[in-house]
């Protein structure tokens, strides 16, 4: 058995003061960093506080800063980190923290409440049912993938360096917009919204959000760049304004 | 010291999963005030780890499925002591309530002709699972957590239920904590519907996430509801076995589902050398057949590996302890093998199976599309629960209602796979709808305040005894070991007593239990308030499990290996007395109704 040792951020209650403190625990072959933590809650420091369900990458709880970069903890195997440095474990920055490894996410739920709903189109069969074709279906389910960590959300400097979380609605909700704007069956316009209301100019596109989502999701290239496009051939393109003129 | 905050609801749902959700959604479309308790935050609950697909017999991918086949399916694969009339219910409204998902936004896999697919699975006829490749729990929590975002419920996250208080032997309100800050808050509501999911964390290796503690069956059964069929614990054939650190996490039946082949350590199928007399007539006889079967052909019948979970569980382990298991101590689950039947394999079993592709990867450097997977069983769902009329849902409490996990009856001695998602929506539905319907014509009720502020002394007595008393973590680690080893796949008598005994002890340390720090977000502090819970759960497990004196479904015992006709007349209950102890019952099943016994008969063949 061989030990690593984890630097770990403490904070008062409130998110106060804090400071990183290390723990040296032992580990095993096929460690993930949020068995490391919870070895150390078990053992070491029982009021650690962690946020975590299922641990296998599917709810989208355990989501952290480790050694800097924006990821799952229960995806993080040890054998994919440098352990004779202490391995670093924070919170994610962009949120107000409310203890230890735990940040104040509830922005997120907030922003999705101001955000257009799914509007179906009417039922295209006698029984009320819909027919789609998969090829028509697999950019959404593609984004429908998404296990709202909001890692994407931590690491969009539009958020994490400017602080326009009034302003801009960040790539987590791009997607979720995306989503429904692409959903066969929607038909509600979301443009007028992600131009005036969301700022999907804000965006400049550097793709982080993409690098760090654990879902693989091409938030950037599927999501976010097709929006772009539609806004800018909505409001900015002059042919279709001056058709718009032209027919009112 | 009182509760920081209360609050009234006419309708208070514990629990923010597919059931809970559901529930509320109905609730609150019926025009009543919904508040919404949920243990993690909105959309992490348990059921996002649901994988291979919600059952209904929708009749797409083949045309001879009705809910009478469905129905008959269910109450085979519970080996006929569920509640008839659940089940009967659930294979009528599963098609409507998977519809409805779709005119909320969830998008389904399609067939060809652009309707939602099926596909097959262990224990259902013709292929019944509607889905979203291997992650349609996420696609179900997600659609009725964004219809539920404008419905006007009001959402308490991350906060845990302590007690459930009556007045004058109605369900009347809760006493819960915020995780947050640690604050203690009241709430009081006409009617109050429990889902809370399951009780995995009882055992060791489990499929559960940290939430599965039997909340909602321990808080049920203190206030004096009855529990039924508490043996029956489903241990899923397939769980990881390696790396340690990921033994448990779930391999979805759909991997089966999609041709993949169970086989031991000398290569065998050992699935065809045991097929039990009354599936018989349903199994293909040899693999060429089991192939069809998985290519949609009709005139064949599934491959041996999608027989009923308790069933396939049984045999793996078997397997092991006969020293023809896998390096780590399971079997192999191959689904490469495909490639000798499909051009471009790999790339099926990744549109088909993303996330475990993604799972076996990430955490065990292993590639399905070229390696077979170790399995071995895992603790995976309750078949037992809270006692609730079939219709409505209302327990035996008034004034409390269940659905979900949390709520027994459906799934009889085993539950067969997405008989679950589908469970969650039909009554989730009826739960809410029944639950509004009796807020409408009740006053609120008053919680006693004196029983507030006993239950919320009582949960604070960990900080008195700080660092000196007994670690919780080590507590709730000794009692996953126990019931693992004695009250797990394979039972007898001796071992259980034993159990029984050991469980004496851990609720002895238990009430010793001691934490120190502060209650913003302590971990500590929260694991001593889900031991209660899971000590409750465990002995009404155990309890039950000494009374059936039999084997069938999930609950297995070499001391009685058979199945007994006269065990099958009756339910086991466990309810709470007055002096505190827990009394076990048998509570005979009621009759079938000649029509339904009909169908069964019929479905036979």
């Amino acid at each position: 058995m061989s030990q690593a040792t984890f630097r770990i951020w403490r904070s008062e209650p409130g998110g106060g003061s804090g400071a990183f403190t290390n723990y040296t625990t032992e580990i095993s072959e096929g460690m993930v960093v949020l068995d490391a933590v919870h070895k150390i809650q078990a053992e070491q420091a029982p009021d650690l506080a962690c946020r975590w369900n299922c641990k296998a990458g599917k709810c989208g709880s355990c989501s952290a800063e480790i050694n800097g970069k924006p990821r799952l903890m229960c995806m993080s195997r040890l054998n994919s980190l440098d352990l004779n440095e202490p391995v670093t474990v924070e919170p994610m920055r962009t949120f107000p923290l409310i203890k230890d490894l735990v940040t104040d996410v509830s922005w997120n739920f907030r922003v999705k409440k101001g955000l257009k709903k799914f509007k179906p189109r009417k039922p295209d069969a006698a029984d009320g049912t819909w027919r789609m074709a998969q090829r028509d279906v697999d950019r959404v389910q593609e984004f429908r993938k998404c296990i709202e960590c909001f890692l994407c959300q931590d690491v969009c400097h539009v958020l994490r360096d400017h602080d326009k979380h009034e302003e801009f609605i960040g790539p987590r909700f791009l997607l979720y917009t995306a989503a429904l704007e692409m959903h066969p069956l929607d038909s509600d316009d979301r443009l007028q919204d992600l131009k005036d209301k969301n700022n999907i100019g804000y965006c400049n596109i550097t793709k982080c959000c993409t690098k760090v989502c654990p879902e693989h999701i091409h938030i950037t290239d599927n999501a976010i760049i097709p929006l772009k496009e539609r806004v800018v051939d909505r409001f900015y393109d002059p042919v279709t304004r001056l058709l718009r003129m032209i027919t009112g | 010291m009182a509760a920081h905050a209360t609050y009234s609801y006419d309708v208070l749902v514990i629990g923010a999963g597919g059931a809970g959700l559901r529930a509320a959604i109905e609730a609150a479309n019926a025009g009543v005030s919904v508040g919404l308790i949920c243990k993690s935050l909105l959309g992490k609950a348990h059921t996002v780890m649901a994988e291979g697909g919600m059952a209904a017999a929708m009749a797409h991918n083949d045309d001879r499925d009705s809910w009478q086949v469905h129905f008959a399916d269910t109450m085979r694969g519970g080996q006929y002591v569920n509640n008839w009339r659940m089940a009967e219910i659930h294979a009528k409204e599963a098609p409507d309530r998977v519809r409805e998902l779709e005119a909320w936004g969830a998008v389904f896999d399609r067939t060809p002709d652009g309707r939602i697919n099926q596909r097959n699975f262990g224990g259902h006829r013709y292929p019944r699972l509607a889905h979203v490749g291997d992650r349609t729990g996420l696609e179900l929590i997600r659609t009725l957590q964004d219809h539920t975002t404008y419905l006007g419920v009001t959402v308490h996250m991350e906060h845990t239920v302590i007690e459930l208080i009556l007045d004058g032997g109605r369900a009347a309100g809760v006493l819960a904590y915020d995780r947050e800050r640690g604050r203690f808050h009241a709430f009081t509501a006409k009617a109050i519907i429990m889902a809370t999911g399951g009780a995995g964390r009882a055992f060791k290796i489990t499929s559960n996430s940290w939430e599965g503690t039997g909340d909602g069956h321990a808080l049920a059964y203190r206030a004096g509801a009855e529990l039924i069929d508490m043996e029956f614990i489903q241990f899923h054939p397939t769980g990881m076995v390696w790396p340690p650190s990921v033994r448990g996490i779930l391999v979805t039946e759909g991997v089966r589902g999609e041709g993949g082949v169970l086989r031991n350590s000398e290569g065998r199928r050992f699935m065809f050398d045991d097929i039990p007399d009354n599936y018989k007539p349903q199994t293909a006889a040899d693999p060429e057949e089991g192939w069809r079967y998985v290519m949609q052909d009709k005139t064949a019948r599934r491959p041996p590996e999608l027989l009923t979970r308790d069933h396939v569980a049984r045999c793996i382990n078997r397997e092991v302890k006969a020293g023809r298991g896998s390096p780590h101590g399971g079997v192999f689950l191959d689904i490469a093998w495909i490639k000798e039947k499909i051009s471009d394999a790999p790339g099926h079993i990744k549109r088909k199976l993303p996330s475990m592709y993604h799972q076996f990867k990430e955490l065990a450097d292993l590639d399905i599309t070229t390696t077979p997977m170790e399995v071995g069983p895992t603790t995976h769902y309750i078949m037992g629960g809270i006692r609730v009329d079939a219709d409505s849902q209302e327990s035996t409490i008034p004034g409390l209602f269940a659905a979900g996990e949390c709520a027994a009856g459906i799934n009889g001695a085993n539950r067969l796979g997405g008989n679950s998602l589908s469970d969650l929506i039909v009554f989730g539905k009826r739960a809410g709808e029944f639950a509004a319907q009796l807020a409408r014509k009740s006053e609120q009720p008053k919680l006693d305040d004196g029983a507030v502020e006993r239950a919320l002394n009582a949960s604070l007595a960990p900080f008195e005894r700080g660092n000196a008393g007994e670690n919780p973590y080590k507590v709730q680690h000794d009692l996953q070991d126990a019931m693992q080893a004695l009250v797990g796949i394979v039972r007898n008598e001796g071992e259980m007593q034993e159990a029984v005994k050991k469980l004496a002890g851990f609720n002895e340390r238990a009430s010793r239990a001691g934490i120190d720090g502060h209650r913003e977000y302590n971990s500590g502090w929260h694991t001593c308030i889900d031991l209660r819970n899971l000590l409750d759960c465990s002995e009404a497990i155990a309890l039950s499990a000494i009374e059936r004196k039999e084997s069938r479904g999930g609950h297995f015992r070499d001391d009685y290996p058979d199945k007994v006709a006269e065990f099958g007349t009756f339910n086991i209950s466990t309810r709470r007395q007055a002096d505190g102890t827990m009394k076990v019952s048998r509570l005979p099943l009621k009759e079938i109704p000649a029509e339904l016994k009909q169908v069964i008969e019929e479905q036979k063949q």
